[in-house]
């Protein structure tokens, strides 16, 4: 229970064009204010529960996605926001860019849209909750 | 025996207090930025969270030093309120505010060493007032126990009245606030990556929070000496002094440590200080 209502995310910019970016923090503001679901948009990979990725994998990114999921406790979630993260968008073919943020780490809510609407991003992270719960009851079980 | 009972309440009840004082200043602080703000239990809910978090200590270290600050800080507020000396008080105060320090410092990370130089200004720049505090309060009163004080009816206020100011702004820093949050502020993604907690996760996190609520309980009760010769007058200081906190919070950027420092030992040594000085020089009792 308590794990559902205070969810830290940490966000992380990959090669977005800052669309996306700019919807994620107006999910903030007074228009939205996501933290009346106990929403803390946290700097800290060591304090997050969720990982909004913004923006297509490339090379140079790759490793700071892998890294900064590594950096955060289980249970995490991820979630990739905009459709440059959910699959490339319109980059996908780019030389440089390898796709999706599933290339990398496994993305388990995806948030479509150019720019994804803080309606979707708001939507996508109360998604998640229920990810983050089901993730701990396996936990659970294992031990 | 006596002094037990005090002790225990805080023991028990602060950190409930603490919580819910932390909730409505999480409320307070989103009506300020016109938004509705999270439930007021909010608090509570992360430090819970926090506990039920997979292991994230990066050394062995980290974990034994942030349940000491924790103990401490609760030794701390338990000897105030049980009127023990506080000048004794403010050492065990400033010991666990150093168990801070040493956890930060014991993980490698840059950031976090960043955090624990600035914790170690912000206990600089606020210990000359503390002690300023002590000294003047036994001056008026002439005793160093909160209980003593406080049955004593001595209105210590209207004496100290610029120890109190002093006090006050020195208190900006202990509840991190802005303009003095140099080290680890609650307000989203306002740090160098978080501050002093940078390395600390989970249940480490969790004690550092609770130690929070201590703190700030153990804090007001400190305002509240000032104004004990009238509970309800009290009780009324202490909520307006927590919101004047909460307000300077929301309108102030956050200083660099120079000013931080230079203007709390300037402020010290004029208002504290000086009310200090124009008690001896009167020749108060």
């Amino acid at each position: 229970m308590s794990l559902k209502k205070s969810p830290w995310l940490l966000h992380y910019d990959g090669s977005s064009c800052n669309g996306c970016d700019i919807e994620v923090l107006a999910c903030l503001t007074p228009v939205y204010d996501a933290e009346r679901f106990g929403v803390i948009n946290t700097g800290n990979p060591r304090h997050a529960d969720l990982l909004l990725l913004t923006g297509s994998i490339n090379h140079q990114n790759e490793e700071v996605v892998r890294n900064l999921y590594a950096q955060m406790p289980e249970p995490k979630v991820v979630l990739a926001v905009g459709i440059c993260a959910t699959s490339g968008g319109v980059f996908a073919d780019c030389y440089n860019v390898k796709g999706g943020a599933d290339k990398v780490v496994p993305v388990d809510v995806y948030i479509p849209g150019c720019a994804a609407r803080p309606e979707a991003i708001i939507d996508g992270i109360v998604r998640a909750l229920g990810v983050l719960e089901q993730k701990r009851a396996a936990a659970e079980k294992k031990v | 025996m006596e002094s037990l009972i005090p002790a225990l309440t805080y023991l028990l009840l602060a950190p409930l207090a603490g919580g819910l004082l932390a909730g409505v200043d999480r409320i307070v602080s989103a009506r300020m930025q016109r938004r509705v703000g999270p439930p007021l239990l909010q608090p509570f809910y992360d430090v819970a969270k926090l506990f039920s978090k997979g292991d994230v200590e990066v050394n062995g270290l980290q974990y034994p030093l942030a349940l000491c600050h924790l103990v401490f800080m609760a030794l701390a507020g338990a000897l105030f309120f049980a009127g023990g000396d506080l000048l004794l008080v403010i050492f065990v105060f400033t010991v666990a505010a150093l168990f801070l320090v040493a956890a930060a410092f014991s993980s490698a990370s840059p950031y976090s060493f960043v955090g624990a130089e600035r914790e170690l200004i912000i206990i600089l720049a606020a210990e000359p007032a503390l002690l300023i505090a002590a000294a003047a309060i036994y001056k008026v009163a002439g005793s160093l126990s909160f209980l003593a004080v406080a049955a004593s009816g001595t209105a210590l206020i209207t004496r100290l009245p610029g120890v109190f100011l002093c006090l006050v702004y020195v208190l900006t820093m202990k509840l991190r606030k802005s303009p003095f949050d140099l080290s680890y502020s609650h307000h989203a993604h306002q740090e160098i990556v978080k501050g002093i907690t940078t390395d600390l996760g989970g249940r480490s996190l969790a004690f550092i929070e609770l130690t929070h609520w201590y703190e700030n309980i153990f804090l007001m009760g400190l305002v509240y000496l000032f104004f004990a010769f009238s509970l309800p007058l009290g009780l009324a200081a202490v909520a307006l002094t927590y919101f004047l906190e909460v307000l300077a919070d929301n309108t102030n950027a956050r200083v660099r440590w120079q000013l931080a420092l230079s203007s709390t030992w300037g402020i010290t040594l004029l208002l504290a200080g000086g009310n200090l000085l124009a008690l001896y020089a009167l020749g108060a009792k």
